[in-house]
């Protein structure tokens, strides 16, 4: 069967989880990530807020934002299952909200979690708003990049395959497992428009 | 100032607060069935607006025992008033370490002519505002948040309505202007010029824009959602109504779903009493707490 999507480079769907947060900024991080590459193939982005619109995407972001809420909100309208099928075979990324969500175990205080990487995190973990940073920290090529922390985790343990991609003060700020990925700080605010996490990502679609 | 990385952070936490609730709370349980609900942040004060309102008499920032015994207790942001104009009251609320500070028209005013200027401080600053004039002069003193200021207290939406509409429509406004009637705009809004233009170029404030004041249900929090403000703060609203911990949990899902109606008729239903409201028409001028602000 011709379909147009057999001349048209195959359009893939990046849903951002929008039950609360910065899902707007993750949006257009996404495209200015798309735009900055030739090797990209179109995306479009999605908020989501169903398991219907889940269900649609190729991939999902959870963006930044208080993780009690989103998880709430996940209890409440039923979608850990449906998000626990789609990792099972989609890439997800994390970022700080997200990141906890997505970790094995939160500490301070314990909370439940997705459990899709293995990795202990801890909540709030540098401090009130007073001692939220914008910082340089260590990728793995030794280049660096500028990293927005807000009210941020730590990630205190890591284990199993997962890698470090980033470190900042010692302790892992920006790892993956297999197809998942999370940064306990905010690419998506980044005041340089470094897209490095977001392409990161889009490569796993 | 707007690009600095200090102003970064401050409206990046207000980034993270969008979509959702800040609720009032007076007490370490208030704060808890808030956190529970699934609030974003609590605003800790002595008295609900609605109280303020019915008791009378100098309304201040709030005991620095119950701010920090919230503080202790959730894990959420915490947020707290001082009185417009009064520095000295934001700078012991810093020196706490609260998350936010509200320069707030719902206390009564320590200076009638001058708010607080916010730039100096470490931790940022939420403001009301009625319309772009005013948002735009609490941006240029600082403020890394805007909230419309509605009529706080009353249970009654109309106000909020207007100042969101007042604001979106004076947006709106500015991104058909060209240069030089930005000139004679910023004069007209007594704003500053670089802020008329940004907004003019963006067609939004260049801080994140909530609403407050009046609102009551899961329908008023969609509403107001609808009409531009990204997310809500709920007084009175929660705790004076007839089941505060079913209301809570309704208003954090309006918030999530102010654009699906079946999620909002769910969250609608089997909520108990609203608080009861006020007509703010009957409110004598002297006792309108939106008009406090300069």
């Amino acid at each position: 069967m011709v379909s147009a999507q057999n001349w048209l480079a195959p359009l893939k769907t990046v849903g951002v989880l929008a039950l609360q947060g910065d899902f707007e900024a993750h949006r257009s991080a996404v495209l200015r990530a798309v735009a900055s590459s030739s090797d990209f193939p179109e995306v479009q982005v999605a908020e989501v807020r169903t398991a219907a619109q889940l269900a649609a995407c190729d991939g999902l972001i959870i963006p930044g934002g208080e993780s009690t809420t989103m998880l709430k909100l996940l209890e409440v309208e039923n979608l850990m299952g449906p998000l626990r099928d789609f990792a099972s075979c989609k890439p997800v990324y994390g970022s700080c909200a997200g990141a906890i969500l997505l970790a094995r175990d939160v500490m301070h205080p314990p909370q439940p979690s997705l459990g899709l990487l293995d990795i202990a995190v801890e909540r709030n973990a540098y401090g009130r708003q007073a001692d939220s940073r914008i910082a340089k920290i260590t990728t793995e090529d030794g280049s660096g990049m500028q990293a927005v922390f807000i009210r941020a985790p730590i990630i205190r343990r890591v284990a199993g395959d997962v890698i470090v991609l980033a470190d900042y003060e010692g302790n892992p700020v920006w790892v993956e497992q297999g197809r998942h990925m999370v940064t306990t700080f905010h690419p998506e605010l980044s005041l340089s428009g470094d897209t490095r996490v977001h392409q990161r990502f889009l490569r796993k679609l | 100032m707007y690009l600095s990385d200090e102003f970064h952070l401050k409206t990046g936490l207000a980034e993270m607060l969008k979509g959702g609730v800040i609720m009032d709370v007076t007490n370490v349980e208030q704060a808890k069935i808030a956190e529970n609900a699934g609030a974003t942040a609590v605003m800790a004060l002595e008295r609900v607006p609605s109280d303020i309102r019915k008791d009378g008499g100098v309304a201040r920032m709030a005991s620095i025992r119950i701010i920090r015994e919230i503080m202790d207790t959730v894990s959420i942001p915490v947020m707290a008033k001082a009185r417009i104009g009064h520095f000295t009251e934001a700078r012991v609320l810093e020196a706490l370490g609260v998350d936010y500070i509200d320069e707030s028209e719902v206390l009564t005013p320590a200076d009638e002519e001058h708010h607080i200027d916010k730039r100096g401080f470490r931790i940022p600053f939420v403001c009301g505002a009625r319309n772009l004039g005013e948002a735009l002069r609490r941006i240029a003193e600082g403020a890394a948040m805007i909230r419309t200021k509605g009529e706080a207290g009353s249970g009654n939406i109309v106000e909020a309505v207007r100042h969101i509409r007042t604001i979106v429509k004076e947006m709106k406004h500015l991104t058909i202007l060209g240069k030089e009637e930005l000139v004679h705009e910023a004069k007209n809004l007594g704003a500053p010029l670089e802020l008329v233009e940004w907004v003019a170029a963006n067609g939004k404030l260049p801080v994140p824009n909530f609403s407050a004041g009046g609102i009551a249900t899961p329908s008023d929090a969609a509403l107001v959602m609808q009409l531009g403000a990204e997310a809500v703060f709920v007084g009175s609203g929660i705790f004076k109504s007839a089941d505060p911990e079913a209301r809570a949990k309704a208003m954090v899902k309006a918030a999530t779903y102010y654009n699906d109606p079946q999620k909002l008729l769910e969250a609608s239903e089997e909520l108990g009493e609203a608080m009861r409201g006020l007509d703010v028409s009957k409110i004598p001028e002297g006792e309108l707490l939106q008009t406090r602000g300069w």
